[in-house]
Parts: C-alpha cells; sequence; structure tokens
C-alpha cells in the first residue's frame, strides 16, 4: 500500500459526505415507516437536531474507563469501515486507504465496534444494557455467517480479496455485477444484511419496548451524540460496502447516493412490511435459509 | 439517608479476602449537583434552538394525565412532526411531563427519575393536580403542589387537558426554552436544599441518596 499524506483530507472528506447521507437517510426512513402508518412523521432534518442537542447535553456521569471507551471502539468501528473502503471506483480521491486484504479487514472492523459497546454497555452495570448487548452479540454473530460465506463466494469467484479489485473486476455494464455472475452469493448477502441493519424484524435489540432501549440506556449527552454519529455512518459504510460487492460498485457520487439509497430500501421495506422477531426466532431463521444459500453460493463457485 | 436499612456489613470477596462494605457510601455517588454556567451566548442560544427543537419525553406516567400521552404518538395528533420523541430511559430523556395526580409514593420515583436526566432537564405539570391538588385537594397521600418538589417549567391546566392542549403547552414550553428561561436544572442544584428539606417533610421512608446521579 502506498501512502500518500494527501489522502488524509480526501478521506476525511469522503467521511464527512458519507456521514450527511446517512444522516438525511436517518430522518428520511422514519418518515417512510411514518407514512405507511399513515402519519406525516419526523421532519427530514429532526435528526441534526438531535445530534446538536445531544452534544448541547451539559452534565454527565460516568462509570468507569470502558465505559468512555465503549463509544469510541464503536465509532473506530464505523469510521475504519469507511476509511478503508474505496468508495467511487477509478477515483484516487476517494478510494480512500484501499489495499489488497481490506475485505477481511472490513469483516473485522463490522464485529469491533459491537464488541466495544459490549465491554462499554456491560461497565454501565445496567441489566438492560447487558441484556441488549448479549442479544445483539447473538444476532450479529449469526448473521455474520451467511455474510461470510456470501463473501468467500464472492472471493474465490474474483480471486482477491482486495474490494477494488472486485469492483474493477464488474464494470463494463450490468452483466459483469456480481448480482448477475453470482446471484445465490448475492441472495445471501442481501438476508445477512437484514441481520444488521437494526430495521424490524431483527431490531429487538434496540427495540424501547422489549428492553428499554437496549445496550445504549445508560448513554446520554455526548456519549448518544457519539454513537448516534456512528448510527449514520456505519449503516452507510455496511451499504457502500454491499454496493461495491455485489452492484458493481459506482463511478461517481450520483451513482454512490443513488445504488446506497436502493439497497438502503431493502430492509426498510423488509422491516415494514414484517412484524418483529425474538432473537431465538431471527437466530433460527439466519441458521435455515441464507446458512443453506451460503454453503450452496460457496460449493457452487 | 437511613443507614438503619443498610448498615455496614462485613464481605468475603472470591479471594477470601475479607472487607467491609458500607451500600449508600460505596455504592452511590454522594456529591451535590451543581450549576452549570453556560457557554458562549450565540452559541448558547443555537444549542438551545436545538433542544426545544428536540424534546426527548421520559416514558414514565405518573398519573392518569399519561393516558393524554398515548394518542400523540397516533396518526391523528402525531407529536413526532413537532420534534417530540419518547425515550425508555432517563439518561437521554430531557423532559419529565409529570402527567395528572402525583402520589407521595410516585413521589419518590418521580425524584430518582429526574435526579438521573441529564441537564439541562425540564418538567411539564399535566393537569390541574400539579398546580394544586386538583380533585384530590383533600387526599392523604397526594402531592399538592408540583414545585415545591421539582422544578416546574411550563404548566397545562385541564382536568383533563385533551392531547391538542399538551401540543400547546408543547410549543409554550419550546418558546421557554428558545428565549434562554427554562433554568430548571440550575434551579434545583441552587435550592437543593430547600427541595430535599420539602421532598423529605412528605416521603417518611426515604432510603436512597440524597441525589440519585
Amino acid at each position: 500500500m502506498n501512502f500518500d499524506p494527501m489522502k488524509i483530507p480526501w478521506s476525511l472528506l469522503g467521511l464527512f459526505i458519507v456521514f450527511c447521507i446517512g444522516m438525511f437517510i436517518r430522518g428520511f426512513v422514519p418518515k417512510i415507516t411514518a407514512r405507511v402508518g399513515k402519519r406525516i412523521g419526523i421532519r427530514i432534518y429532526q435528526p441534526w437536531f438531535d445530534y446538536v442537542k445531544n452534544f448541547s447535553i451539559q452534565t454527565s456521569i460516568t462509570h468507569g474507563y470502558m465505559f468512555y471507551l465503549g463509544p469510541v471502539f464503536r465509532l473506530t468501528g464505523g469510521i475504519g469501515m469507511v476509511l478503508f473502503m474505496p468508495l467511487i471506483h477509478g477515483s484516487w480521491y476517494f478510494s480512500n486507504f484501499a489495499f489488497a486484504g481490506d475485505m477481511v479487514l472490513f469483516l473485522y472492523l463490522m464485529f469491533f465496534g459491537t464488541l466495544g459497546m459490549a465491554l462499554g454497555a456491560g461497565e454501565s452495570g445496567h441489566p438492560y444494557s447487558a441484556i441488549g448487548v448479549a442479544r445483539g452479540l447473538a444476532q450479529v454473530t449469526v448473521a455474520e455467517i451467511p455474510l461470510v460465506l456470501a463473501m468467500l463466494a464472492v472471493a474465490a469467484q474474483h480471486h482477491t480479496l482486495s474490494i477494488s479489485q472486485i469492483v474493477a473486476a464488474q464494470q463494463g455494464g450490468i452483466a459483469h455485477w456480481t448480482m448477475v455472475t453470482n446471484p445465490v452469493a448475492t441472495a445471501t448477502g442481501m438476508l445477512a444484511l437484514l441481520g444488521s441493519m437494526m430495521n424490524s424484524p431483527f431490531n429487538v435489540v434496540l427495540a424501547p419496548q422489549e428492553i428499554p432501549i437496549g445496550p445504549p440506556t445508560e448513554y446520554h449527552g455526548t456519549f448518544l451524540g457519539i454513537l448516534t454519529t456512528n448510527r449514520s455512518i456505519f449503516p452507510m459504510a455496511k451499504i457502500i460496502f454491499f454496493m461495491n460487492i455485489f452492484f458493481g460498485g459506482a463511478t461517481n457520487w450520483a451513482i454512490l447516493i443513488l445504488k446506497g439509497w436502493l439497497i438502503y430500501m431493502w430492509p426498510v421495506i423488509v422491516g415494514v412490511v414484517f412484524p418483529r422477531f425474538r432473537v431465538d426466532q431471527s437466530i433460527r431463521w439466519f441458521l435455515k435459509v441464507p446458512l443453506l444459500l451460503g454453503i450452496l453460493a460457496v460449493a457452487l463457485v | 439517608m437511613t443507614d438503619k436499612k443498610y448498615p455496614s456489613h462485613e464481605v468475603t470477596g472470591p479471594d477470601g479476602k475479607t472487607f467491609t462494605v458500607t451500600p449508600m457510601e460505596d455504592y452511590y455517588c454522594q456529591e451535590r449537583p451543581q450549576v452549570q454556567k453556560s457557554a458562549n451566548a450565540v452559541v448558547e442560544k443555537f444549542f438551545n434552538w436545538a433542544r426545544a427543537n428536540s424534546l426527548w419525553i421520559v416514558g414514565f406516567g405518573t398519573g392518569c394525565g399519561a393516558i393524554e400521552m398515548r394518542p400523540l404518538r397516533t396518526p391523528r395528533f402525531d407529536a413526532y412532526r413537532y420534534g417530540i420523541n419518547w425515550r425508555a430511559t432517563p439518561r437521554q430523556s430531557n423532559l419529565f411531563i409529570i402527567s395528572g395526580y402525583l402520589s407521595v409514593k410516585t413521589l419518590k420515583r418521580a425524584i430518582r427519575v429526574y435526579e438521573q436526566m441529564q441537564g439541562p432537564k425540564y418538567v411539564l405539570g399535566l393537569g390541574s393536580c400539579t398546580i394544586n391538588g386538583g380533585m384530590y385537594w383533600d387526599s392523604y397521600n397526594t402531592v399538592k403542589r408540583l414545585d415545591y418538589y421539582l422544578p416546574v417549567d411550563a404548566y397545562i391546566t385541564g382536568c383533563m387537558p385533551r392531547p391538542e392542549s399538551l401540543l400547546d403547552g408543547f410549543e409554550e414550553l419550546k418558546k421557554i426554552i428558545m428565549a434562554g428561561e427554562a433554568n430548571g436544572a440550575n434551579l434545583y442544584a441552587e435550592k437543593f436544599d430547600w427541595y430535599k428539606a420539602n421532598q423529605k417533610k412528605i416521603i417518611k421512608n426515604w432510603d436512597m441518596p440524597d441525589y440519585s446521579w
């Protein structure tokens, strides 16, 4: 990997753009779910108000070092995913710090934040946090199995673990996309995506009706602000990753926003149609069709 | 704080060593709340604008008035469009609605919830009961005047006020916040001894720290 210091400001700009898209979508998706429920719904810029409000909270309490580090780890996972992923194919400015084995790092960082959060929320001593994290980890782990199988299938198909090379191999029209050349892996990946996007049926982890708020129960003010920053960056990073792996990547920001939006709508539509699973139900679900599809995807390559 | 209920006692740790535990001192923070200084005037104005447009209500219905909050989440009233949201944890909330009558038993919980919220925090008194006891004016176990016990920023009168009144109350509260006059948390810290004396006067079994961090 050739390191060029000039890439730092460009990567940060890319990160900021991804954050803004994430903030917009966080206002847009509740609007859609509200319209489905025949409500008017929140203002589309409401997440920005909440964001500033969280950072304007004057007092805060702590439960120890790990309580501080929980949100930091979470945000590190989200930012790390964006910084090591090529956002725009063929662009020097927005290729970030992509390198030969970035897919492995990406899969690692996807889990990293959840683990950090588990330690932080565990130190808060709140039983709801501990239950929420246990449920979250169980669900993410089981959703990760089909996802990794799908990634292995794609990596074996293109003989590389580099996201940039996988995107490059898909250029030249829709017929070259992994979606067409490897539909089984794409189907597995898209089913696995449902498990980590915090939409129904897999949002029991954060559901206020089940366990009040879940892992971030004790987090407030600036801590919550950092967590919401990550909630804008992390899902967008996953969406862009899926776009790169399965849907041919993007050659400019307009394509990225369009494809990203369409992929984001997949868990949202599933979410407004299907009711919530309990954790044991979602674990069983992931170990049935997505897992079998994943094994099939690896076997077929 | 009564030490009779939670006396010091010897505990043997997993490593075999014994040590003394005084629950109220060891498990709870004993510090008093401090008055928070506001930031630069321009920044504070910007913050107040954001705070007013992001009211997170702690999901704790203290009395019969809580039933009037539920319709606000339905398509008919839809309070979400005004930046109002409900949170299930006091840590993340900044608005506490005392919904209707407040019994002495609930007051204890209300104080704990209020103190766990992070400032700046606001209290909205819903219904006549929070102002003068309302129809419970001669009840033996109901709080007559809420602002003896918690700093109230605004009241919504009526018995019961309709959800529209609540929406109007939120708009009034927003004006108070934007004007920078919603300083309940600081008032509570300033007059801490007075509030505690009032609270302890009617809560006989006070078995919690003076301030629940």
